[in-house]
């Protein structure tokens, strides 16, 4: 095929994943915008594969058979829980190999001109640590790596010199060319990745999976510059701002600034609980009690948490709401932007339980609702419905946006224990007279509450 | 550098054509989006197949067969699980 020609299907690729994007603005429409991504991603290889660059086709296409096994067995088999640990790891080879695609373009001609060189330094960099960083995150969320932030002393310090190596190196060989360059700096990249995200708890690792996945596309756009292609530099600058904007979402809805994720070693010691302390009870409730309240209600809103998905009780969390919409109940969920391990990841695990996208509403839109409901309903969240991050200005979540559940007329809690959640913060909503505490596993508690109900 | 003006131009308003987009994406989409445009990213895939096709030699081969395995895991991978995301959302049924 012609350079000319080529040309234009790519632009046609990059124009669906734009339709692609498009079609994601709403649930009805959004699975035949992937798939319209998906066609253009097909275009696109289909047209390369005529380049006439190309000598042999046996490494090609051994690499597709191998990855499109890999992916598709990884895709299928993955639970919906464990969705931020998969997202790290595609982002993590997508980096790898736009680092790779790099080191062979070198190898292929180190006399390339200036503006070539630094491409390839940058996409090398970039491709390297979003490859070590997206695979370190993987390990802290799959319980591999400590979840922890690892920390010890001197730290800012090593970090400061491995980052000015790697920007040393990366001048070295955009300088001159050399592989030794190349080499050096693809191995100081990594290494950055690595000490980059050990330091960052396990809670944070979501920020850090869709700012490195922010990474990647930036990495693919300088791919894209060193190979002169345009499909790569469009569609890498989609995702860069794609990436950026999910993370600035993230960081606000944790009440936290990207600087602060990055460099604070956030969530490894519990703050020092200045209140807690006093004698305060919280009154604890049989699920005989929660299933009365809740059936002679006449509106319910549930707030799903992590702990939720931890105990795997989303489906029956939907017998719950089927119960009591059977008696006439009116049943609404309220969804927090960072419940779950990453943003719409509960929207994704009570999708699964067939709970319809209708019945669920964001923050803004729910928030207004509570004071006129009867009962509040929060399952395994804790941190996110914290009324201090809107009343103690000392409280280190103070300002975060948070769900009113205290304003209902009742709140019922399900929760294994009174044991503050990542933050290491108390929750006041636990002692309020008119909260009652469900201390459980969120399923065998729920599922309780329905038997209970059918009781009635 | 005046041959980096036209990528550098299509670099900066392909990103504010992603940020219009993106922004349009409800929360509720947030998961299922960062995948698909995870899968997008793997794009790179071009280049993969390009410097697997190359001849320059045996080291290049290797790092060619793992770009290209490496991009296509993305690829195939992203686009998958996302749809099998996306096939879970359904409206309230009668």
């Amino acid at each position: 095929m012609n350079v000319t020609a080529a040309g234009y299907l790519y632009l046609l690729s990059a124009a669906l994943f734009i339709f692609g994007l498009k079609r994601l603005s709403s649930p009805a429409t959004a699975r035949r915008g992937n798939q319209l991504a998906a066609a253009g991603m097909l275009l696109a290889v289909v047209v390369t594969l005529t380049d006439r660059q190309i000598v042999g086709y046996t490494t090609i296409i051994a690499g597709l058979v191998v990855g499109s096994g890999v992916g598709t067995v990884l895709a299928r088999r993955v639970e919906m829980t464990a969705m931020p640990q998969l997202v790290a790891a595609f982002n993590g080879f997508g980096g790898g190999a736009s680092a790779l695609v790099a080191a062979v373009e070198l190898l292929r001609d180190p006399a390339s001109p200036l503006r070539t060189l630094v491409t390839i330094a940058l996409s090398a960099l970039i491709g390297a640590i979003t490859f070590s960083g997206s695979f370190v995150a993987y390990g802290k969320l799959q319980g591999i790596v400590s979840g922890r932030p690892v920390t010890y002393p001197g730290q800012r310090f090593v970090d400061l010199v491995i980052a000015a190596a790697t920007l040393a190196l990366g001048g070295w060989l955009a300088a001159t060319g050399s592989t030794t360059a190349l080499w050096s700096l693809l191995g100081i990249s990594l290494l950055l990745g690595v000490v980059r995200v050990l330091p960052i708890g396990g809670a944070d690792m979501p920020v850090v999976i869709s700012f490195l996945n922010s990474l990647s596309g930036v990495a693919a756009s300088m791919a894209g510059f060193v190979i002169d292609s345009n499909a790569l530099i469009i569609s890498g600058a989609l995702v860069g701002a794609s990436g950026l904007i999910l993370t600035n979402i993230m960081v606000k809805a944790m009440n936290r600034s990207l600087g602060n994720v990055l460099f604070a070693a956030f969530g490894g010691e519990a703050a020092e609980g200045g209140v807690g302390a006093e004698e305060r009870t919280a009154r604890s409730a049989t699920p005989e009690d929660v299933a009365i309240t809740l059936a002679y209600a006449r509106s319910v809103i549930i707030v799903p948490g992590y702990g939720l998905a931890v105990a795997q009780a989303q489906h029956v969390l939907r017998e719950l709401a089927s119960a009591l919409e059977a008696r006439g109940v009116d049943v609404k969920y309220a969804i927090h932007p960072v419940a779950g391990r990453m943003p719409g990841h509960m929207n994704v695990l009570l999708a699964e339980a067939d709970v319809p996208y209708d019945q669920l509403y964001d923050l803004e839109d729910i928030n207004p609702e509570f004071a006129h409901t009867d009962v509040a309903l929060v399952v395994g969240a804790n941190d996110v419905v914290n009324p201090s991050a809107r009343e103690d200005p000392s409280s280190p979540i103070y300002g975060m946006p948070i769900l009113d559940v205290d304003q209902a007329e009742h709140v019922i809690v399900v929760k294994r224990s009174l044991s503050p959640g990542f933050a290491g913060i108390d929750n006041p909503l636990f002692y309020l007279d008119k909260t009652m505490m469900l201390f459980a596993d969120a399923k065998k508690g729920l599922a309780d509450v329905v038997s209970a109900i059918a009781e009635l | 550098m005046a041959e980096l003006l036209i990528p550098i131009t299509v670099f900066v308003l392909a990103a504010f054509v992603g940020f219009e987009v993106i922004t349009k994406v409800p929360p509720t989409l947030h998961t299922p989006l960062m995948s698909g445009s995870n899968a997008i990213s793997g794009i790179t895939i071009i280049g993969a197949i390009i410097a697997a096709g190359e001849d320059v030699g045996a080291v290049g081969a290797v790092l060619g067969f793992l770009a290209v395995t490496f991009a296509t895991i993305n690829v195939v991978g992203g686009f998958l699980v996302t749809d099998r995301m996306l096939e879970m959302f359904k409206k309230d049924r009668p």
